[in-house]
């Protein structure tokens, strides 16, 4: 599975493992910026920006082919607007969709897959993202694992109960089960959400989280911000002046 | 539909960004107000939910099947505020993890789909819960979130500009209509199978008047059938729009003169023509329901 | 000197109308380990609940001569752990090391001592290698010492563990055993099984109806209310 991949590939040592997620986090949404708000001489830009990224996948030892086909992730979706794009007699923006959104795809996976995503949220804290929110996506992630497994449990059992039935009325039956199978599915985890409740009460919890790790910029988590942020903008600047 | 980056138009993708922030900001205060602390691991369970019910397939013809998209179950269930919340969560985590939506294109994702999809898909229920016509309101609900979502960014990828043949046009609509009716049914049956376990999962709609949610949900679902008008007339239905009305000149004349020439250049000349009709709309009604939620 | 835990005339119905307890009383002197038994929705988990103030009804707890009440629920569960059944559940932190210093922080310790007493429990349950990992990937056995150490972290003097051996295989029933007699505290173990009980506790209470019908050593427990395993007989 997809997360299970990328929440291995988090936990590595590189350099880039080892940064602030704050400065990545910049450092990335620089990347975007520069990338969505470019509309010349594109290609040479995206091959420019590409080999950044490829760079930095080697820095982060992690898999670039894997990376790079993970990012695809993307296409199939942007593949539907470029061939609608080119319908509609206009095939060179169908060609920069694919190009921007395989590339945003990348370094945003480039990100995940160096942070790992507690502490990617946290980091996301800078941004003003409000820590509510953050909080409810850290538990929705440690509980996405535990959840998922449960959902094909009650699937196997949807399939195994309406599966008798065919035609429409199975149909209508395959329906109703499934529907069953949510609702139950709806039931457990609202059961598992009181539990934790209960667990964390138990533990003294006063109502808000007090964070165990303080977050540390250090020398070369400098360095790697003001890298991260000149580089793509330097070379945007470059290619543009040059063409 | 979850829009990656690169897909929007900078103006619209910033603009919705910068509307997206105030109201999640405010979702979030209301859903802490109405539930106590304990709301943390209840919304991030739920949010896990939804996520893992994508793998229940639901058959709905020969040989397809849709599942769950989930915003107007959690309304149902959780209040709308907290709906809202899990649905920014499930964005976040799905943009972040899965690279499914951009980051950049968060704020657009989440007003659609988590703020005025949610809203849209309360609104019937809000309204008619309480009447004979409750399944049917939740069926409406259902149904209303998704072809809102859908939609609304279809607009915004039309307003940014991407082409779209009149053709492609119309079988999206069908299939948005055809997938809006599946959520319907599916929010329909497993909320009714869900208070056959336990009838207090689901809430009943606040009595009285909540005119705030009355006014964003309607908001949300006229805008988003204004954007089918618009969509369904002709892709450059906007950019004409706006040269009209004469948006697009001063638009221009705001975004450039701060620039010098070729620095204007450098960020694409008729971007702000194509952008600043629609956009309005959307930051208005992103703004006017932090406004009105606010004076409740 | 005081017992640890007293239980008089404890009450407690659901909202739902059912009657969970109906009058327990209940004893535990330091040092004691003590099983309680009985069938399921006998309230046996219902009474832990009432141990450190998750539910309260009606009737007398008290933990270390402190009455149960919101005044001194904090003291209270810094002297009483609680150990659930499901340790997916209890660990919902997203690290193993941020999991067992949740209840140190939330007792006030800084960062770094909270930190420090995690590790140290950690070693206590022999848990300490995994203090960077995802409690997603630890095995049952292995979350279930992690839990412990969550809850060994705050330094608690009594343990009350809920079904603990459920979902262990039987090396794992083995290790958590051996790991439960090295600890010094107090334990009350509510289970089902029977062996493990037998070879854990030196007193048993069991539970029929929301009341402790009767106490005794495990073994007169199993026997009474013949409350064991035994294969039936095929021909």
């Amino acid at each position: 599975m997809h997360h299970v991949t990328l929440d291995q590939w988090s936990r590595g040592a590189s350099v880039l493992h080892r940064r602030d997620p704050r400065v990545k986090i910049a450092a990335v949404l620089m990347f975007l910026v520069v990338l969505a708000t470019a509309h010349r001489e594109l290609a040479w830009l995206g091959a420019a920006l590409f080999t950044v990224l490829c760079v930095a996948a080697r820095q982060a030892r992690l898999p670039l082919r894997g990376a790079l086909a993970r990012a695809g992730v993307v296409l199939p979706f942007t593949a539907v607007f470029a061939g609608v794009s080119w319908l509609a007699g206009d095939p060179a923006r169908g060609a920069v969709l694919v190009m921007k959104s395989y590339l945003s795809a990348l370094a945003v996976l480039l990100l995940v897959s160096t942070t790992p995503l507690p502490a990617l949220l946290r980091g996301f804290e800078m941004t003003g993202a409000p820590r509510f929110l953050l909080m409810v996506a850290q538990f929705l992630y440690r509980y996405l694992f535990v959840i998922s497994e449960e959902a094909q449990h009650m699937r196997k059992a949807a399939l195994a109960r309406g599966a008798t039935v065919g035609g429409l009325a199975g149909n209508a039956a395959r329906f109703r089960a499934a529907a069953g199978a949510l609702a139950v599915l709806f039931a457990r985890s609202y059961g598992r959400a009181e539990e934790i409740h209960r667990a964390m009460l138990a533990r003294s919890f006063p109502g808000y989280f007090r964070p165990l790790i303080e977050l540390h910029l250090h020398g070369g988590d400098v360095i790697f911000l003001v890298l991260g942020v000149v580089t793509p903008v330097a070379l945007r600047v470059l290619i543009e002046r040059a063409a | 539909m979850h829009i990656p980056d690169g897909f929007l138009s900078t103006p619209v993708w910033a603009a919705l960004d910068a509307a997206a922030a105030p109201v999640v900001g405010y979702v979030v205060r209301v859903a802490q107000r109405g539930f106590d602390e304990a709301k943390v691991p209840l919304l991030g369970v739920m949010g896990a939910f939804v996520f893992a019910a994508q793998m229940i397939n639901f058959p709905v013809g020969i040989g397809t099947s849709g599942h769950l998209v989930g915003g107007a179950l959690l309304a149902c269930t959780l209040g709308p505020a907290a709906a809202c919340v899990v649905m920014s969560a499930i964005l976040a985590i799905q943009a972040l993890v899965f690279q499914d939506g951009g980051i950049l294109a968060l704020g657009a994702n989440v007003i659609n789909m988590a703020i005025l999809g949610v809203l849209a898909g309360y609104l019937p229920y809000h309204l008619w819960g309480r009447s004979r016509g409750r399944r049917a309101a939740i069926f409406a609900g259902g149904a209303l979130s998704v072809a809102v979502s859908a939609v609304l960014a279809l607009a915004e990828l039309l307003i940014s500009g991407v082409r779209m043949p009149a053709a492609v046009l119309g079988v999206s609509l069908a299939l948005f209509l055809v997938s809006a009716l599946i959520e319907g049914a599916i929010t329909m049956t497993v909320i009714g199978a869900l208070e056959a376990i336990q009838p207090n999962f689901v809430r009943q709609p606040a009595a009285g008047g909540r005119y705030a949610l009355v006014a964003v949900g309607l908001a949300a679902v006229l805008l988003a059938a204004g954007g089918v008008v618009v969509a369904s007339r002709a892709p450059d239905g906007i950019a004409q729009l706006a040269i009209q009305t004469g948006i697009s000149g001063r638009a221009r004349t705001l975004v450039s003169t701060p620039f010098k020439d070729y620095q204007a250049s450098w960020l694409g000349a008729g971007w702000p023509a194509q952008a600043a009709a629609g956009l309005v709309g959307l930051a208005l009604v992103g703004g006017v329901s932090v406004l009105i939620w606010r004076k409740r | 000197m005081s017992p640890l835990v007293l239980v008089r005339g404890l009450r407690y119905q659901y909202d739902d109308g059912t009657l969970a307890l109906n009058g327990v009383n209940f004893r535990l002197e330091a040092g004691e380990t003590v099983a309680l038994l009985g069938a399921n929705g006998s309230g046996k988990t219902t009474f832990a609940l009432h141990l450190n103030g998750l539910l309260s009804g009606q009737g007398t707890v008290e933990v270390c001569g402190l009455p149960v009440n919101p005044k001194n629920v904090v003291e209270v569960r810094r002297k009483i752990g609680l150990v659930f059944q499901d340790s997916e559940s209890q660990l919902f932190m997203p690290t193993v090391l941020e999991d067992v210093a949740f209840g140190p922080l939330n007792h006030g310790l800084s960062p770094k001592e909270a930190a420090q007493r995690a590790m140290a429990a950690l070693e206590q349950v022999g848990m300490a290698a995994a203090a960077g990992k995802a409690p997603y990937h630890l095995s049952a056995g292995e979350k279930k010492r992690v839990a412990i150490a969550g809850i060994l972290a705050v330094e608690p003097d009594i343990l009350v563990l809920d079904e603990p051996t459920t979902f262990l295989d039987p090396p794992g029933q083995r290790a958590l055993a051996q790991l439960l007699s090295a600890l010094p505290q107090a334990k009350i173990l509510i289970t089902h099984d029977m062996q493990f009980a037998r070879a854990m506790c030196s007193r048993a209470a069991f539970f029929r109806n929301g009341v402790i019908v009767e106490e005794g050593s495990v073994e007169q427990m199993a026997q009474r209310y013949e409350w064991d395993f035994i294969a039936p007989r095929t021909t």
